[in-house]
Parts: structure tokens; C-alpha cells; sequence
């Protein structure tokens, strides 16, 4: 079982990636979502939080489709969301070990 | 309205993320059967039920649409955050709040309860879905929890009694309002109130002990082969074939058993009743007309038990995943695929559930299409024809030839709806970025009482359309179809002198490019009503127009021997497009709100039918 970390904000700013360069199975958490500097519309950012995709969240990618590797399906904590590849631009990520137990 | 009245009855509101169990509680609460099946969305209307509890008090409940927050993105959405904040037209903002959480998902779910707290109205919080829960080791303090939130909890598992009566209790002890509260404000919730919220959510969940995150789950190791690049469409095309092939494969021998019921009943019904025109209503009106439509019962239920198993297990969200992309290469947003999804069963749901639709335009593409969906209701038509011309017999090793071609008229459906809105994408109606942002819910077993509800509720549809809307066309049928009666010495049938018979050789003028004889147009007629009319009614004309007094009951020899086969595809065709029944016209109009939507349509599809059917008998003609 993969036990919740402490909120982990502070990391190197170099790890950090786009959503769609995690390796799909590899444990992440959330480090920032905006819809400001992709092409998306407003709102999708908002959207995307009120979902649950919210910093420090853990986020791991479940499945991805065969063209393009989209739309992809996205664990968020305790849900899992279908996202489009615009929507997964928005959140950048920062990944992580996973710590089993 | 007598709510408003000095001694208010107290109105309850169940709200909560999508798919949580709102409406399985619901149907509980107030013994309601409402439609519940596990993906996010099913509700997108509120629905009002009624409850009495021990104490005598009866209480008003209102299921809601699943929301994620209450500022609203999509119309199902709007409905929920209107009703919270009492901004629908006549009506109060409820009293008190029921927030209904899946206690797997606390983490996302209990965001909805802080923001519903910030309403200041009286909540309780159901913690529902407590056996998967704990089946997943998730071992919630409830009287903690509560402790936090300042509010009751109550351990509730949706499908089962279980914590119902706790919650009632809960219900029946809170003192509820003297004046009904009008209005709510509200204000959006900013970025850093949502993050702020996860914070306290975060720590509520430690202290309660349910800061966890699932490792593999049974779901995530089925997703890896359903949702698997390339097994995943395959597993998909297999089980839709599947199906196709077992709505005909298994519906024989109930299908021969209604046949026979229904021709042992005319005979014994013919032998019984003096010759009279009460007779011929009874044996040629009624029972020609109905029976023909019975006979496709059986295949309507397996359709439907295999449409209610996909829909309860969680599988169809999947089925959208892994379709996304198709959708989006043709302008639709990825939410289009369960509206348009809901349509094979009835357009009507479908066209309905674009409200989860968050872009209008999108939700408007998704709107026009819907009806190429081949709906239930096209079902009856297709099997008619499809058993009186395509011979019964098995092709590539095993695969009934007459499921195949089945499969390929629904097929033709889905590429049709996919070619229009492919037209509207280029011609600017829709595009642009649409969302998918679809939640995808752990997969559960179907519960066998919920399949059973669901099938129990179809029987329920189809007979009473039977009884009424279908029964009433036919007596109007038969009744045009026999009078004027025919001068005396006249040859031919009598059908060719009545009402009917004029009618339908004006309009064979109109359908002869495309193969149909009088006997098909007149059927179309009320066929505009509900679609299947149009078998029962081919039954009733034909049992009129047969001469003598050997008037077979079934309907399928007698088409096999007097259409060609170009007529019988072309019709075939013709129902794929077909116009729609006019309830699915006045469900347009008013998701709409504007007549204009409604017409384009009609003509659009009209069009088409046309159109198709009219190459289809070109082409057939030519070949044979």
C-alpha cells in the first residue's frame, strides 16, 4: 500500500515535468495546474482543481491511448479521471518513489 | 405550492459528487426507482420524492445531479447550484442538506461537503458506500469525522437498508426550519479557497484515518487490459458483436412462444365471435397490429439486459476512453459518448444526458445526432425484416448471418452520426477544445436487483406503449383502413376503397423512387409516432388487404412473399436515418428551448432516409 507523504511543494524545481512525460505506472504528485500557459480555454484549469488535481496531490497514469498516447487516464489520489491531451497539459508533476510497504 | 403554506413540509436535498450513490439512496429513502447505474451522470434532472418518518413527519426529498463543485460548468450542474441557492423559478431553497460522500473517495468527495458548509444550512453527511470501503481495508471513524466537520454522520451503503434508518432518524431529529429560506447567496470559490479546502481535507482524513491511497486495485488490473491500446478496442468490438448475436440467437423460443400465443388466441377468437365488425376490429385491428409488436419483447430485453450490465459495472466510461479519440477527430466532445451511448436504448434519456455536455455548441452537435443512435424503439423494424429476408444460417464458422447484419445497421448508425457531425465540425458548428474530463469509477459487480428493476421497468415501457399509444393507432388504423367500405361487385381488397387505401397510394406516388409500396407508406405514418407502430401497423394492413378468410397472424412470411429484396433494404435503410418520433422532436424542442433545432432535424434526417434509401434501392435493383 502507498501511504500518503506530507505535502511535498518544496521539491527541486528541476524534477518537475508535464503530466504527459510521466511514465505511465509511475507515482507523481501534483505541483502546480494552470490553464494560463497552454493553448487550453479558461476554466479548464479551474476545472481540473475542482476535480481534485490540486498541488501536492498523488497522481499516477493509469492507462494512455494508442495514437498520439491520448487520452490518457489519470489517477488523482483517490479518483481517476479520462483526460484529453490538452486537459493533462495544464498539470505539471513532480515524480517520486514510491515508499511500499 | 402548499408547501408555501403556514405549516411547511420540510424539503430535503441529496447532493454530492457524481456517481457517489445519491439516487441509489434516493430510491431508498422514498421507494422511488429511479434510474441508477455506476458512471457519473445518470441524474441530470431533480427528482422529488416524498418520506414519512417514525416520528410522523413527513419530509419532501430532492435528488440532485452529481456536482463537483457548486459553481457550476455544466447544465446538470446548474440545475443542482440552482436549487441549492433557491434560484429556480418557483420554487424554495431546501431547508436542509443530505451530502452524500463515497466513503472510497473521501478525498475528493468531502471538498463538496466544506463547500456545501460554507451555505450555512443544516447538513448531515451519509458516508456511503461503506462496505466497498472497508471490503478495500478503509476504516473510516465516523463519530470523528463528524467531530471535524461539525456535522452527523451517518455509515450508509446505498444499495441496502443499511444506515437508512440511522439517517431517517438523524432527519427526524433535527429541528427543521419554522420559514422556509427563499434565497442563498453564494460566493465562487477562488483557487486558493479550493486549495485551502484540500488542506483541511487532508488533515480531517489523517485525523480520521483515512489518509490513504490505494495501491493496484482489482480495477486498475482490469484497466490495464480494457484499456490496453490494442486489446482494449479489441475487447470492446467483442463484446458489442456479442451482444448483437445474442439478441437474436436467444431470442427464438420465446419469440416462437408469443407467436404462437398470439395465433392460437386469434383462432380461438375467430371461432368464437359471431362475424361481425367488432371481429373484424378485434382480429385484424387490434390483435394484427399487437401481436406483431410483441413478438420482439424478448429481443428488446436481452438488448437492454446487456446494456444495464455494462452501464452498472463501470465498464462504459471505459468504452468512452477508449473511443475519445474517434470522437474528437470528428469535432465531438468527449462527453458526448454516453448521451449518445444512452440513445441505442431511447433518444430521448440521450438527448436528456447532454446536459453533462459543459460547451453549448458541443452539447448541440451531440443533440442533433443523438437520434442516428439506433434507439429500442428500431429494433421491432429491423428484426421484421431482418428474419423475413436474411435467411437463418451461420457464416465465417459460426456467426448467425442475421446478428451480423444487425451489427452492421447499428454500425451504420454510429458511422452516419459520426459523418454529420464530422459536416457540422467543418461547417464551424462545433470545435475548439471539448472536454473530456470523465471520471472513471471503480468497476463493481451489476446488482442482480437493480438488472432486475431495470428489465422489469423496460417490460413495463414497452407494454404500456403496447397498451396504449400502440393500440390506439391501431383501432385509428383500423378504422381508416375499413371505412369507406367498398362499393358493392368491387374486386380487390377493401382496403384499396377506404380512407387509408387513398392515402396510401397518394403517398406511394411520393415513396415509389425508393422502392415502397402502398402497404409501407401507410405504415410510416403513424410509425412518426413510435417507431415500432410501423410493424404493428404493416400487420394491420396486411391482415386487412389479405383476401379470404385465411389470415395469417404473422407478419414475416407474409412480407417475404410480397416485398422484393431491394424494397426490404431499402426500408431497412430507411429506418436508420429515419425521422424521429415526435416525443423525441418535443424533447429537442425543449432541451433546446427554440423550435428551430427540432425542424432542422426533422428535415435533415427526412433528407437522409431519403436519400439513403433511395441508393440503397438503386444499387440492390441494379444487383439483382
Amino acid at each position: 500500500m502507498l501511504v500518503a507523504q506530507p505535502n511535498p511543494i518544496g521539491h527541486s524545481a528541476s524534477a518537475e515535468i508535464p503530466l504527459m512525460e510521466l511514465p505511465p505506472g509511475a507515482s507523481a504528485r501534483v505541483v502546480s495546474v494552470s490553464g494560463a500557459d497552454s493553448e487550453a480555454p479558461a476554466g479548464v484549469g479551474r476545472r481540473l482543481a475542482e476535480l481534485g488535481f490540486l498541488p501536492g496531490e498523488a497522481v499516477r497514469i493509469v492507462a494512455r491511448g494508442l495514437l498520439a498516447r491520448a487520452p490518457i487516464a489519470v489517477r488523482i489520489g483517490t479518483g481517476t479521471f479520462a483526460l484529453r491531451l490538452f486537459e493533462a497539459a495544464c498539470i505539471r508533476v513532480c515524480p517520486e518513489q514510491p515508499q511500499l510497504r | 405550492m402548499d408547501a408555501a403554506r403556514s405549516a411547511p413540509i420540510p424539503l430535503i436535498a441529496l447532493v454530492g459528487n457524481p456517481n457517489c450513490g445519491k439516487t441509489a439512496l434516493f430510491n431508498i429513502l422514498t421507494g422511488s426507482r429511479q434510474k441508477v447505474a455506476n458512471y457519473a451522470g445518470v441524474t441530470v434532472e431533480r427528482k422529488e420524492g416524498s418520506l414519512l418518518t417514525p416520528s410522523g413527519l413527513r419530509i419532501r426529498i430532492l435528488d440532485l445531479p452529481g456536482a463537483y463543485s457548486l459553481d457550476p460548468l455544466t447544465p446538470d450542474e446548474q440545475v443542482t447550484a440552482d436549487v441549492l441557492l433557491g434560484r429556480r423559478a418557483g420554487e424554495t431553497a431546501p431547508d436542509f442538506v443530505v451530502c452524500v460522500t463515497d466513503a472510497t473517495n473521501l478525498r475528493q468527495n468531502l471538498r463538496l461537503v466544506l463547500s456545501l458548509k460554507r451555505l450555512g444550512l443544516p447538513m448531515v453527511v451519509a458516508l456511503n458506500m461503506t462496505d466497498i470501503a472497508r471490503r478495500k481495508g478503509i476504516v473510516i471513524d465516523a463519530d470523528r469525522l463528524a467531530t471535524e466537520l461539525g456535522m452527523p454522520v451517518v455509515e450508509t451503503v446505498g444499495v441496502k437498508t443499511t444506515g437508512v434508518r440511522e439517517l431517517i432518524k438523524v432527519l427526524d431529529a433535527t429541528p427543521m426550519p419554522e420559514r422556509q429560506v427563499q434565497t442563498r447567496s453564494w460566493q465562487p470559490l477562488s483557487r486558493a479557497d479550493i486549495e485551502q479546502d484540500q488542506a483541511e481535507v487532508r488533515r480531517i482524513l489523517g485525523v480520521v484515518g483515512a489518509d490513504r491511497l490505494d495501491g493496484v486495485t482489482f480495477s486498475d488490473r482490469l484497466d490495464a487490459l480494457v484499456l490496453h491500446p490494442l486489446l482494449g478496442p479489441a475487447i470492446l468490438a467483442v463484446i458489442l458483436f456479442l451482444v448483437f448475436q445474442a439478441v437474436f440467437a436467444w431470442a427464438q423460443v420465446p419469440m416462437d412462444a408469443i407467436k404462437l400465443g398470439v395465433a392460437s388466441f386469434g383462432d380461438w377468437l375467430g371461432a368464437a365471435l359471431p362475424q361481425s365488425l367488432l371481429k373484424g376490429l378485434l382480429i385484424d385491428g387490434i390483435l394484427a397490429g399487437i401481436g406483431s409488436v410483441l413478438v420482439f419483447l424478448p429481443q428488446i430485453i436481452i438488448l437492454f439486459f446487456f446494456i444495464l450490465i455494462l452501464e452498472d459495472s463501470g465498464y462504459l466510461p471505459r468504452a468512452a476512453f477508449l473511443l475519445d479519440r474517434v470522437m474528437g477527430s470528428v469535432g465531438l466532445s468527449g462527453r458526448a459518448f454516453i448521451p449518445l451511448l444512452s440513445s441505442f436504448a431511447c433518444a430521448i434519456p440521450g438527448i436528456m444526458a447532454t446536459r453533462t455536455i459543459q460547451n453549448p455548441r458541443d452539447r448541440l452537435a451531440t443533440i442533433m445526432i443523438a437520434p442516428l443512435m439506433t434507439c429500442s424503439a428500431r429494433l421491432p423494424v429491423y428484426a421484421l425484416i431482418i428474419s423475413a429476408f436474411i435467411p437463418r444460417r451461420t457464416v465465417w464458422g459460426g456467426l448467425e448471418l442475421q446478428g451480423v447484419v444487425l451489427f452492421a445497421l447499428y454500425i451504420a448508425g454510429v458511422a452516419s452520426a459520426m459523418a454529420v457531425a464530422f459536416v457540422l465540425k467543418l461547417s464551424g458548428k462545433s470545435g475548439g477544445f471539448q472536454a473530456l474530463m470523465l471520471e472513471l469509477p471503480a468497476y463493481h459487480w451489476p446488482n442482480l436487483r437493480n438488472l432486475g428493476i431495470g428489465l422489469w421497468q423496460r417490460v413495463e415501457i414497452f407494454m404500456s406503449r403496447v397498451g396504449t399509444i400502440i393500440l390506439a393507432l391501431m383501432v385509428i388504423l383500423w378504422a381508416l383502413s375499413s371505412f369507406p367500405a367498398p362499393p358493392p361487385g368491387a374486386a380487390g381488397p377493401a382496403i384499396q376503397y377506404s380512407i387509408a387505401g387513398h392515402l396510401g397510394a397518394w403517398l406511394a406516388v411520393l415513396f415509389k423512387p425508393i422502392g415502397f409500396n402502398w402497404q409501407i407508406s401507410i405504415a410510416l405514418v403513424p410509425g412518426l409516432a413510435a417507431r415500432e407502430v410501423a410493424v404493428g401497423a404493416l400487420g394491420t394492413v396486411y391482415a386487412l388487404s389479405a383476401t379470404g378468410d385465411d389470415v395469417s397472424s404473422a407478419l414475416t412470411p407474409l412480407i417475404a412473399q410480397s416485398w422484393s429484396l431491394p424494397t426490404a433494404l431499402s426500408l431497412l435503410a430507411w429506418y436508420v436515418f429515419a425521422p424521429q418520433c415526435l416525443s423525441t422532436l418535443a424533447t429537442v424542442k425543449r432541451e433546446t428551448n427554440s423550435w428551430r433545432y427540432p425542424i432542422i432535424m426533422a428535415a435533415y434526417l427526412f433528407a437522409l432516409a431519403y436519400l439513403g434509401s433511395w441508393i440503397t434501392f438503386r444499387i440492390a435493383t441494379a444487383l439483382a
